[in-house]
């Protein structure tokens, strides 16, 4: 089963390092990663999607929070939490055919940032399932590039939070 | 804060330590770390033991660490200084060993470049450190070493790193070391669940077949006096690990021996066929546990640690306590007590039916016209009985014998390395532990394939006037390998075979200026203990042992606990 953990540590050096050397010591698997500031300087959350048992989970949480530089570890609880992620697709589409790309692209909140003679760039914004429907709808005019930032997410305020904090056990 | 003033950042890392209380740190100097070394030579309150291989100085401060309780400190250039220290900082974080090693780099312009002598140590150890931090700024010296020992030192304890460039070590800063530490993401757990320590309390007190399993965890979390008091209230039997081998009296009537790979088949029935498993700082190991399903099947497990993450790593707990051992044993006594004054009888027909079975399947061996190895150990354990005496070994074969026939009455008497199994660790280590307990008479029972790894550390036994007693049990054989090759390989002996002349290993202790005994016989072995013991001077007394002498009983790895062979017993027996 996959699960979202969010990470928040102290910018310093080899932080990230330190994570994802615990992951592949322990032999556990990174589906994607995302790393950006979060509203406190010197702070940075890392999300993490990972792929794997409940039992493992407790594991990586448990040990992700051993890291000296580790502030918080927590589950994003699907329902309980927006996940978001940021697809940047080139697809090839002379200019007759790019009309419907383009039309389900706005349908689907993206935008079309540029425009070549063989080509278009798409952005789009969504959960993950909607960058795989867009995604599946654009392979059939073949895909050049690809590129997806791996999810970032927060809790909601509009549902009560039983998103665990690590130290479940403590 | 104390009172600031200006200085070198080597001389900051000198008065950082001499703050810290460190007494003794083990090290080898070379190009990046000689700003540190020249400070040395202007004067420090600490004594530096000069190694002869950095290895050997990171396992002297590990052994220090063992028989002191506090963090050993270890010193070493950059490159292949601070690589050499890799096996000990491996060593140590798998048995929880606080040790805090300080490295050379070169200089901060240098890093990234392949300069002579660079390599990436905080890089390197990531995977086998709680911590390690490169130093990038002078000022950042006295904070950096204060939380290095703090981190070191709490929660479930391990080593830390910390490399400093060659122009950091001689830029200056006003030093003032500060009292508290700055570390927002560290926090090891400091209290027990109450709830917890009833719901313990309660299985534990109304188990009819109750063992505590104690490791390692219980030496670091200095909980010996409690777990004396537990197991004494509850009458529970207790079985120590390799690494907790000392942490209970060995004479005492409730200890029953030690678990797992080549654990007596009483300690090991006890742990199979109880009820209750309090496993106390313990980590179900594959060598304790052999078959993890097969492992106190049906048991309900308590499990006591300071370290979350050990709680269902490998076994489901069914009631799991986090904390600091001390704590929580002395809590879970109180409990067992109460349950126990208000008339929840002791488990004694269980005790009784593990001494049955202790009579039923003692451990044994045949003598013959050769020296046996098992006669060596009993032998050394016979002269020191009475002595104030730290064993240390090296490991293998006379590991196990010595985890069988030494018998440990105090903590941090028993000294071995248990988790990563780094063979060479046994002179070393016992070094470190004189260093630590002069008073102490340290004897390294070590096999002839450990010693040959570390043996160059003679030299600092006798210029450092440590003096250890190292006793081989020289069978000239790689000789765990070889039962294992005799065992599961159909006898096919593959580049095991050392022989038990070359060294001489006698002349090669009188050539580091120790004194060297060579015993041939059982005859010649009492003499030759005595004299080694009696000496006062680092001594080497070669036991020349029967060369096929396999070490039992056994599990086969991976078999279940109940399946072990016996002495005596063929493999296809089994």
């Amino acid at each position: 089963m996959k699960h979202t953990i969010s990470v928040q540590v102290e910018d310093k050096p080899g932080a990230l390092a330190r994570i994802s050397t615990m992951f592949a010591r322990r032999g556990f698997n990174i589906d994607s990663l995302a790393v950006g500031p979060t509203e406190r300087s010197g702070v940075s959350c890392i999300t993490l999607r990972v792929d794997c048992e409940q039992h493992s989970l407790e594991q990586i949480e448990k040990q992700i929070h051993k890291l000296v530089n580790v502030l918080r570890v927590t589950e994003l609880v699907p329902g309980e939490a927006v996940e978001r992620e940021l697809l940047l697709l080139k697809v090839a589409a002379a200019a007759d055919k790019r009309a419907d790309l383009i039309a389900s692209a706005a349908a689907l909140g993206g935008r079309t940032l540029d425009l070549g003679a063989d080509a278009v760039v798409f952005e789009l914004t969504g959960t993950p399932e909607e960058l795989d429907s867009f995604q599946e709808l654009a392979r059939p005019h073949g895909i050049q590039e690809l590129i997806r930032t791996g999810r970032i997410g927060m809790s909601r305020p509009s549902t009560r939070r039983t998103s665990r904090r690590l130290s479940a056990i403590n | 804060m104390s009172g600031t003033n200006r200085m070198t950042g080597a001389d900051a890392v000198l008065r950082s330590l001499e703050a810290e209380g460190v007494d003794v740190m083990f090290g080898l100097p070379g190009g990046a770390i000689l700003p540190l070394y020249d400070a040395i030579a202007r004067g420090t309150t600490v004594r530096h033991v000069l190694a002869r291989h950095e290895q050997g100085a990171g396992h002297m401060a590990e052994g220090y660490a063992r028989a002191s309780g506090r963090p050993g400190v270890a010193l070493a250039t950059s490159g292949p200084g601070a690589t050499n220290l890799v096996t000990p900082i491996a060593d140590a974080w798998m048995d929880s060993t606080p040790l805090v090693c300080i490295t050379g780099q070169v200089r901060s312009t240098l890093i990234g470049t392949d300069a002579f002598q660079e390599c990436d140590i905080t890089g390197i150890t990531m995977p086998i450190v709680k911590h390690s931090w490169l130093v990038q700024d002078v000022k950042e010296i006295p904070a950096i070493i204060k939380a290095a020992f703090h981190v070191a030192t709490t929660g479930r304890s391990g080593p830390v790193l910390v490399d400093i460039p060659r122009d950091i070590q001689e830029a200056e800063l006003d030093f003032s070391y500060p009292d508290e530490v700055d570390l927002p993401g560290w926090r090891p757990p400091s209290k027990v669940h109450p709830l917890q320590i009833r719901e313990a309390a309660r299985v534990v007190a109304l188990a009819e077949k109750p063992v505590l399993y104690v490791g390692g965890g219980t030496l670091n979390g200095d909980a010996c006096e409690e777990l004396l008091q537990l197991a004494e209230v509850g009458r529970l039997p207790v079985i120590t690990t390799l690494m907790a081998k000392g942490a209970f009296p060995e004479s005492h009537e409730l200890h029953f021996g030690w678990p797992g790979m080549h654990g007596p088949k009483w300690s090991n029935f006890a742990m199979n066929k109880c009820d209750v498993l309090v496993a106390i700082g313990a980590r179900f190991d594959d060598r304790v546990t052999g078959k993890l399903a097969a492992f106190a099947p049906g048991a309900t497990i308590v499990h006591l640690d300071i370290d979350p993450a050990e709680i269902g790593k490998l076994r489901v707990a069914d009631v799991p306590v986090v904390g600091p051992l001390k704590m929580a044993i002395a809590e879970l006594t109180r409990e067992v007590e109460r349950h126990r004054s208000e008339g929840v009888p002791a488990p004694e027909a269980w005790l009784q039916k593990i001494v049955d079975w202790r009579e039923e399947f003692p451990l044994r061996y045949d003598k013959s016209d050769e020296l046996k190895p098992q006669t060596v150990i009993e032998k050394l354990q016979e002269l020191t009985a009475r002595d104030d005496v730290i064993v240390t070994t090296g490991v293998g074969q006379h590991q196990m014998w010595a985890m069988q026939y030494i018998v440990s009455e105090r903590p941090r008497t028993f000294i071995t390395s248990g988790g990563l199994g780094t063979m060479g660790y046994g002179i070393p280590a016992a070094i470190g532990a004189k260093a630590a307990r002069p008073e102490a008479t340290v004897v390294c029972v070590d096999g002839d394939g450990c010693f040959q790894m570390t043996q160059q550390e003679l030299a600092t036994a006798v210029l450092e006037n440590l003096p250890i007693v190292v006793v081989i049990v020289n069978n000239g054989y790689l000789g765990m390998v070889q039962q294992w090759q005799d065992m599961f390989f159909a006898e096919r002996r593959s580049q095991v075979h050392l022989t038990r002349q070359v060294p001489d290993y006698a002349m090669l202790a009188q050539a580091y200026g120790a004194l060297g005994i060579t015993v041939e016989s059982e005859d010649e072995l009492g003499p030759a203990l005595e004299e080694a013991l009696a000496s006062g001077r680092t001594a080497v007394v070669d036991c020349r042992v029967a060369q096929s002498e396999q070490c039992f009983p056994m599990i086969p790895a991976g078999a279940a606990a109940i399946d072990m062979i016996e002495y005596g017993e063929s493999v296809e027996a089994m």
